[in-house]
């Protein structure tokens, strides 16, 4: 008896929107079985980490500012991905986007104005897009692999940041720590609910997404990104340039990317320090797996993720489970729904070790 | 500077280039399978975690690599049967496998922390290593040693061998060298397990020799300049070798310059120094890829599942 | 740790639905809920272990009275704020930040809940509530003793300071480990070497060759792991580690530690909660307080051991201080004249390196 994959005539619609919550749900049961096992409270565990922040009003907050950079990350990424366009290096466009907000904002800390908070942002989304530029420009005059060249892109970036906020962009009035002086009140993201610190770009993050989602499923620009991702030949024959569609998509991911890091900066962190870059721009990866390659679907993603983050510091606090569960839990997420993948195109079947006879025509799946 | 110290140095340099070149020979035999398996980093701290806790249990460095070579391909395993057997995609499996593989180690690391353990010593005679040019042949842990022969050898496997030779079709074009009745899925099974092997060996270099103690995140990011090494190289074991010593010469150089006190920090920051091995691949690149059509060295089907057509 | 059952599950659960409402009912009977937020591992066998260790002795002294629960790992970013907040909401009313990267998450968290009191670990930002105070262990009264040891035990007079940051923490721990070296070899050089990270133990490890290979004869390090440590036990350099006792990493060579002991603190403040007579006020304790003690003097000749204890009596008693005058910086300047002394100020905000030390300040 062997396992044999049959291809569907069309992807499964009904796995494609039922593997992501199959995954979530097995990541649930699988890791409260592996830590009851391991000696600590699974059950509780998994209750922390997945449920507690969702049944907890007062967390919503934290759920929201926490998922706001992985949604803005992840939406450019996957309109990338969809064009089978691999940019891995989103964390380095974070972390420039966010050093160009706070080029401005050193320039700007005497002054007030309206005018000062927007200027930022855009400096961001230059930034990131100006980073993302660099592996799109490789790519298409010498034909370099995006996927690496992004990837040690990000490095380079992180050193960059690493030499500005230890060296000529360390606050003169912050005892030498590494960081940046904080944001004025003028270079903050107004906050929407008072007593917590949702702030302005949580709505702007989900304004772009349902945008992109609009763009991706409705406009011409989706339809291109579309074919070059799935049929390069035929994108070739409709006209639509390959690279063309490199810059694009490495200009809207990195100016995504670098939007959300120049949020994090006038939002929640306020400044720049060596502890800037949180690893969003690689779980936005994740991510936009996660949420397939939908706009509207990362969006989910990006609150599952971040639930599992503010949900592991409360499995701490509560239950004591270690930080590293986390971790393990993202992880374990990750592989079941990568490992259901597979369900949406392929159907699944035990056969005889022997030649299978042909199989009838495979059931068509309910929708399009 | 006397003779003495120009050995000294170069002992640190060989400590610091060893596990890069460990762990970018296995990656480099994986991605001339055709696979990229960005979890390096999670499979170097899983084998740092295990070869810590065999030596912790046994007293045997030697049986610890072995522990770290099995825990490593293990876990490398996760990756094979997603993006092989399930056709999962490699960039986000591989680093699912990198977040497991932190995670994991921290997790059993818990009870060792605080703990030193008996690293490797050399495996040469004491009198062979006492006169200062006898150190520099004879005066590191079997890994040093261990590490060469392995650049010989997947050099020799990849260039001369029949199975070598399958194993870059399968690369390079994994359609052609199924049809002819090669096993890609096999080969890359095959491939993927060796580079977590390598990885695990790599990462138990920390704990074995380096610095004989188990930390949370051990290996601080080299798996990942692993990776930046093995595209550095064009894919060639030789130039892998050449690479890993140049990038473990950037680093030691940097921390020897600025304890002398010279002015080396002031041509190029730190972060520039630190920066630099990247850069540099970038540079590589951008040549290989540029300079011959198709990426030059660069297995054509990287990164790409392989669906059999019927 | 907690072992599966049925009944942890369930309280695990039905302690975080009512999470919301514990907020609302605590009142005067319940016991007093105190949260620490730790920057990294419990048992990093540095840091951390120390702060865990204050707490442990915190709570075994009052017993029911006092609930707490903890944190670790918390990066130095927007995560520390919403962790705060979390433990707020949990019930915590006093909560200890127990690292600087938390400094401004600490203060809005002081200014958002007029209700809680917040302790800030070597920070230096006040609250707007009126209700953080900052503390600080005088870390630099051990360097002195170390520093003292090294000079008598260096044969060549060189002695290596394996450095982070060039934040006052680290640079007055230099200053202090020069000054009393150069009181027993006027003629001492201590090398410094910045490697630009709080962790990475092969980094540490290779530094710390460099330093040796360089001549330093004798080590201290300001570094999180024992990696250094390891290395001087190999090459046979005597060195002190910090933070709490790193001798199981060097034997023979590690001929000492710093304590950290936060323990008293801990005590004494959520004591003063309790009772009701917690104010703000900063707080930079040292070893005369029981704040800071060093471990075992071993494997060293005794007239070495004898001059460190000395020393460790001095700052007991208040008869030394190593930043009496006359203290000169590297470019010559009088910092403190003879007969002066440099003030708490200038030690926690110190940005200038004594004469001895070879190395500069990172710009």
């Amino acid at each position: 008896m062997r396992l044999k994959f049959e291809r569907r005539a069309e992807p499964s619609r009904l796995m494609l929107y039922a593997s992501p919550v199959g995954a979530v749900l097995l990541t649930m049961l699988v890791g409260a079985l592996v830590f009851s096992l391991i000696g600590y409270n699974g059950f509780g565990a998994v209750y922390q980490v997945f449920i507690a922040p969702l049944v907890t009003s007062y967390k919503w907050g934290d759920i929201a500012v926490k998922a706001s950079p992985l949604i803005l990350i992840g939406v450019g990424l996957a309109v990338g991905n969809r064009a089978a366009i691999w940019n891995i290096g989103a964390e380095g466009q974070y972390v420039v986007g966010g050093l160009a907000g706070v080029g401005i904002g050193l320039m700007t800390q005497k002054m007030t104005g309206a005018w000062i908070l927007p200027s930022m942002l855009l400096a961001g989304i230059v930034g990131g897009a100006v980073w993302g530029a660099i592996p799109a420009a490789l790519k298409n005059w010498f034909n370099v692999n995006e996927t690496l060249s992004s990837l040690m892109m990000t490095y380079v970036a992180i050193h960059l940041m690493n030499h500005m906020v230890t060296g000529p962009w360390k606050d003169p009035t912050g005892f030498s720590y590494p960081q940046t002086p904080l944001v004025t009140p003028s270079q903050t993201l107004p906050i929407l609910v008072p007593g917590t610190y949702v702030h302005l770009g949580v709505v702007i993050t989900l304004v772009i997404a349902l945008i992109l989602w609009f763009l991706m499923s409705r406009s011409l620009f989706g339809f291109q990104v579309r074919v070059v991702g799935s049929a390069p030949s035929a994108a070739r024959h409709g006209g639509f340039s390959q690279k063309a569609t490199v810059w694009m998509v490495f200009l809207l991911s990195g100016g995504l990317a670098g939007l959300a890091g120049i949020f994090e900066v006038t939002g929640p962190f306020g400044q720049m320090s060596l502890g800037f870059p949180q690893n969003y721009g690689f779980t936005a990866i994740i991510v936009a797996f996660l949420g397939r390659l939908n706009p509207l679907g990362v969006i989910i993603a990006g609150i599952v993720l971040a639930v599992t983050y503010v949900g592991g510091d409360l499995a701490q606090s509560v239950l004591q489970l270690p930080n590293a569960s986390k971790g393990i839990f993202q992880a374990m997420m990750l592989f079941f729904l990568l490992a259901s993948d597979i369900l949406i195109r392929y159907r699944v079947r035990l056969v005889s070790s022997a030649p299978a006879p042909a199989m009838a025509a495979p059931a068509r799946s309910p929708a399009e | 500077m006397s003779a003495d110290f120009l050995i000294s140095v170069i002992i640190t340099i060989v400590g610091a280039s060893t596990p890069i070149l460990l762990a970018g020979l296995g990656e480099l035999v994986t991605e001339k399978s055709g696979v990229l398996n960005l979890g390096v980093e999670g499979m170097m701290l899983v084998g740092a975690i295990a070869g810590f806790a065999a030596v912790d249990a046994t007293g045997s460095p030697w049986l610890a690599v072995l522990v770290a070579a099995a825990a490593g391909a293990a876990v490398s395993m996760i990756f094979a049967v997603l993006t092989l057997s399930l056709r999962a995609n490699q960039v986000a499996t591989g680093l699912a496998l990198t977040i497991f593989g932190t995670g994991l180690s921290t997790l059993a690391g818990h009870s060792y922390t605080g703990r030193p353990i008996k690293p490797f010593t050399t495996i040469f005679p004491d009198v062979l290593a006492a006169h200062p040019f006898g150190r520099v042949l004879f005066g590191y842990s079997p890994l040093v040693y261990f590490s060469f022969i392995m650049v010989a050898l997947v050099a020799w496997f990849l260039n001369r061998t029949r199975p070598g030779l399958i194993l870059r079709a399968v690369g390079e074009n994994d359609h052609s060298a199924h049809s002819i009745g090669y096993s890609v899925i096999g080969v890359r099974y095959g491939a993927v397990a060796f580079g977590g092997a390598m990885a695990g060996i790599g990462g138990a270099a920390f704990p074995l020799v380096l610095t004989p103690l188990w930390a949370e995140g051990l290996t601080g990011g080299r798996g990942w300049i692993a990776i930046a090494l093995v595209v550095f190289s064009g894919w060639r074991p030789t130039r892998l070798l050449a690479g890993a010593y140049f990038f473990g010469l950037l680093g030691t150089l940097e921390l020897y310059a600025k304890a002398s006190g010279t002015i080396f920090t002031a041509v190029l920051p730190s972060e520039g120094w630190a920066a630099l091995p990247y850069l540099a691949t970038v540079v590589v690149l951008a040549i290989i890829s540029a300079s011959k059509a198709g990426g030059g060295n660069a297995p054509a089907c990287l990164g790409r599942p392989f669906t059999p057509t019927a | 740790m907690i072992k599966l059952n049925r009944r942890s599950f369930v309280a695990g659960a039905a302690a975080a639905a009512s999470l919301p409402m514990l907020a609302s009912r605590a009142s005067a009977a319940d016991p007093l809920k105190v949260g620490y937020i730790y920057v990294g591992p419990i048992n990093d066998g540095g840091w951390n272990t120390a702060h865990e260790a204050g707490r442990q002795a915190m709570l075994k002294k009052f017993g029911d009275k006092v609930q707490s629960q903890y944190v670790e790992n918390v990066p130095e970013g927007p995560d520390a704020e919403r962790v705060l907040r979390d433990l707020y909401n949990q019930g915590n009313r006093l909560l200890y930040a127990t690292s600087f990267g938390f400094m401004d998450s600490a203060v809005k968290v002081a200014q958002a809940f007029p209700d809680v009191k917040v302790e800030m670990c070597t920070g230096f930002k006040p609250s707007s509530n009126n209700n953080l105070s900052n503390y600080n262990i005088r870390f630099h009264q051990a360097r002195s003793i170390f520093g003292t040891m090294a000079a008598m035990l260096s044969k060549t007079g060189v002695g290596a300071y394996l450095a982070t940051y060039p934040v006052p923490e680290v640079v007055s721990g230099i200053n202090s480990f020069t000054i009393a070296a150069r009181k027993v070899n006027p003629n001492f050089k201590t090398k410094v070497i910045w490697i630009n990270t709080w962790y990475d133990p092969a980094k540490e490890a290779d530094a710390a060759r460099a330093l040796i290979d360089q001549g330093a004869d004798v080590m201290t390090q300001h570094t999180d792991s024992p990696a250094a440590v390891q290395v001087c036990e190999s090459k046979g350099v005597p060195t002190f580690g910090q933070g709490s006792d790193q001798s199981a990493f060097g034997p023979t060579m590690c001929k000492s530690s710093s304590l950290d002991l936060w323990g008293a603190f801990y005590t004494t403040r959520t004591q003063a909660v309790l009772d009701g007579t917690w104010k703000p006020e900063d707080t930079y304790w040292g070893m005369k307080e029981g704040a800071l003690d060093i471990a075992e003097i071993k494997n060293v000749p005794d007239d070495v051991k004898a001059a460190a204890l000395k020393i460790k009596q001095g700052w007991i008693d208040g008869t030394w201080d190593v930043y009496s005058g006359p203290i000169k910086a590297q470019d010559g300047t009088v910092k403190a004249a003879e007969g002066a002394a440099l003030n708490d100020g200038d030690i926690l905000g110190m940005n200038w390196l004594v004469e001895g030390v070879d190395g500069t300040l990172p710009s």
